[in-house]
């Protein structure tokens, strides 16, 4: 029997992870990730000349992650939206591997993004955009169901992106017994193990990021409220942990605006996303929000906020007004 | 998928990595851990250790080598090591395995240096697969140029694909083409090898993963 050396078997193992595209109109260039059981790379497009990502599956023959992985690039399909990346091409590889083929987006993932960000309207403003897309699933009746710092990406342009809807779920999905088989097989691998990791195989989530109804399997209780509430905790990261003293008073309702759209019963949560941003634009306008009964003292605070440059000027005239008198008098 | 036609294929897999094993962990000398591997595959082949695995609490690899440990242990135990097989050997080339144990380069903790022995075995027997499928299929040549471009490639810079379709007087494009299925057929050998080890499609993923999951340069 052939010998093989060390050098050897890493390079057949590196091999076998390489998709083969004989025949296909790609061209690998270079790995790029990989999580579960699929691997991105970057490839060409040789008919559009242009690069694209191929999510490509490490194993043929699995006919649940296929249907997975194929179901995520007809959720893809079904969501054209500017901050959803846009599927181009879905198949199965001449290896039988299947795969997917969407627009490849270079950026920076949200956690390593906000390092460049520190003020609180400009965080604020993002999370209005990341909640965007995430709207308009629901609207398209699709959840994500695993919304995480992580599965956010920032683009060079500013442009924001909620990507890996891997873990998506079509509501009220009757339409297609295939459709409906595909829910049963992810209801069946609802295992505490499952819930160990992001990936594209069995897991439904990820532990720390999860809405309590997901952590406990609750499969009739999912709905958008399950990701109002994983809004809530990419929102709870962005804002931090706000410093004593006056910052954090005025930090109270967007902590309030976390709580509750982290409440873990799905009925106390925002009812939709729109509630949601608009209470978080009513913050930035320093308008009252929904989610938080303010004190005289706060209300007074707020409108001072609010309007500062006004009240400034009232106040200087005032002052001016009174020194004017006093020394009129004398 | 059953395990009963399983135990042939997990034998032929796991034999030499066992062999291997005992010799750097237990410091057998060659002809003790011969007789320890006889013992194990006809214990393995009896099912004694099959039946009691369980996927969902270990991987299989992991647990044929806690069984390994085990045997040996109670061997030392029962002090006087009495073949069961009284006399039926399975014929396993000891010499080849004998001088690959001394091929061993890095220093590894004897754990894995099983693991690695594995992997190593597993791609070796797909390689053996492929060639026969080859022969077979006649198509020699695909495989001499995967042999050549992928296995006895030394040097960090292989034979160019012109080079080889000099050699084998074939245009690039054939060469890149034969290059294509082989590795294609190789890496079906190794799934086909796994999945015949595998009594369930997640145990086939976790080995699958566990092989494939590797980042690629």
């Amino acid at each position: 029997m052939k010998w093989l050396g060390d050098g050897t078997v890493d390079r057949l193992r590196a091999n076998m992870q390489v998709p083969d595209l004989t025949g296909t109109r790609y061209r690998a260039i270079r790995y790029v990730a990989s999580g579960g059981m699929a691997a991105i790379w970057l490839a060409e497009d040789t008919a559009l000349k242009r690069n694209v990502a191929l999510k490509v599956l490490d194993a043929e023959d699995l006919p649940q992650l296929e249907s997975r992985l194929l179901r995520e690039a007809h959720i893809l399909a079904t969501l054209e939206h500017p901050g959803i990346v846009p599927v181009h091409d879905a198949g199965r590889l001449p290896d039988g591997r299947v795969f997917y083929c969407m627009k490849f987006v270079e950026g920076q993932r949200l956690d390593e993004f906000l390092t460049t960000v520190a003020a609180l309207p400009d965080r604020l403003r993002l999370m209005l955009r990341i909640a965007e897309p995430v709207a308009f699933a629901h609207s398209r009746g699709i959840i994500h169901r695993d919304l995480k710092p992580e599965n956010v990406m920032v683009g060079p342009f500013g442009e924001v992106l909620v990507m890996d809807w891997g873990l998506g779920k079509i509501l009220n999905e009757h339409s297609t017994e295939s459709s409906a088989a595909i829910a049963s097989a992810d209801e069946q691998q609802r295992t505490p193990a499952a819930a160990s990791s992001t990936n594209h195989g069995t897991v439904l989530g990820t532990p720390g990021y999860m809405a309590p109804e997901q952590l406990r399997g609750e499969v009739e209780s999912i709905d958008q409220r399950t990701d109002i509430y994983g809004l809530g905790v990419i929102l709870s990261v962005m804002i931090g942990s706000p410093a004593g003293g006056r910052a954090a008073r005025r930090h109270r309702p967007i902590l309030a605006i976390c709580a509750k759209a982290m409440h873990p019963d799905p009925n106390q949560r925002y009812p939709a996303v729109q509630a949601l941003t608009a209470d978080i634009a009513d913050f930035l306008a320093g308008s009252p929000i929904s989610a938080y009964a303010e004190s005289p003292v706060e209300r007074m605070a707020r409108l001072f906020d609010r309007h500062r440059t006004a009240v400034l000027l009232i106040a200087a005239y005032l002052v001016m007004r009174l020194l004017f008198i006093l020394f009129s008098r004398r | 998928m059953q395990r009963s036609r399983a135990t042939e294929t997990i034998s032929a897999a796991y034999w030499k990595p066992i062999y291997k094993y005992v010799r750097l962990k237990w410091n057998l000398p060659a002809e003790d851990a011969q007789d320890f591997t006889q013992e194990f595959l006809l214990r393995l082949i009896e099912k004694e250790f099959l039946d009691s695995f369980d996927p969902g609490k270990a991987r299989l690899r992991t647990f044929m080598r806690t069984c390994a440990d085990r045997l040996f242990l109670k061997q030392v135990r029962d002090a006087h090591r009495q073949k069961r097989n009284g006399g039926n050997v399975i014929p396993l080339d000891f010499d080849e395995a004998e001088q690959e144990f001394a091929r061993r380069s890095k220093p590894t903790s004897p754990e894995q240096y099983f693991e690695r022995e594995c992997v190593r075995h597993l791609l070796a027997l797909a390689v053996e697969r492929l060639r026969a499928k080859c022969e077979s299929a006649g198509k020699v040549i695909h495989f001499e140029i995967f042999h050549e471009y992928d296995l006895d490639r030394e040097a960090e810079t292989p034979a160019s694909y012109s080079t080889l379709a000099k050699k084998h007087q074939l245009a690039t494009t054939e060469v890149t083409n034969y290059l294509a299925w082989a590795r294609r057929e190789f890496r079906a050998c190794v799934l086909q090898q796994l999945r015949e080890m595998s009594s369930s499609d997640e145990e086939f993923r976790q080995e699958a993963k566990a092989i494939l999951g590797i980042n690629p340069k």
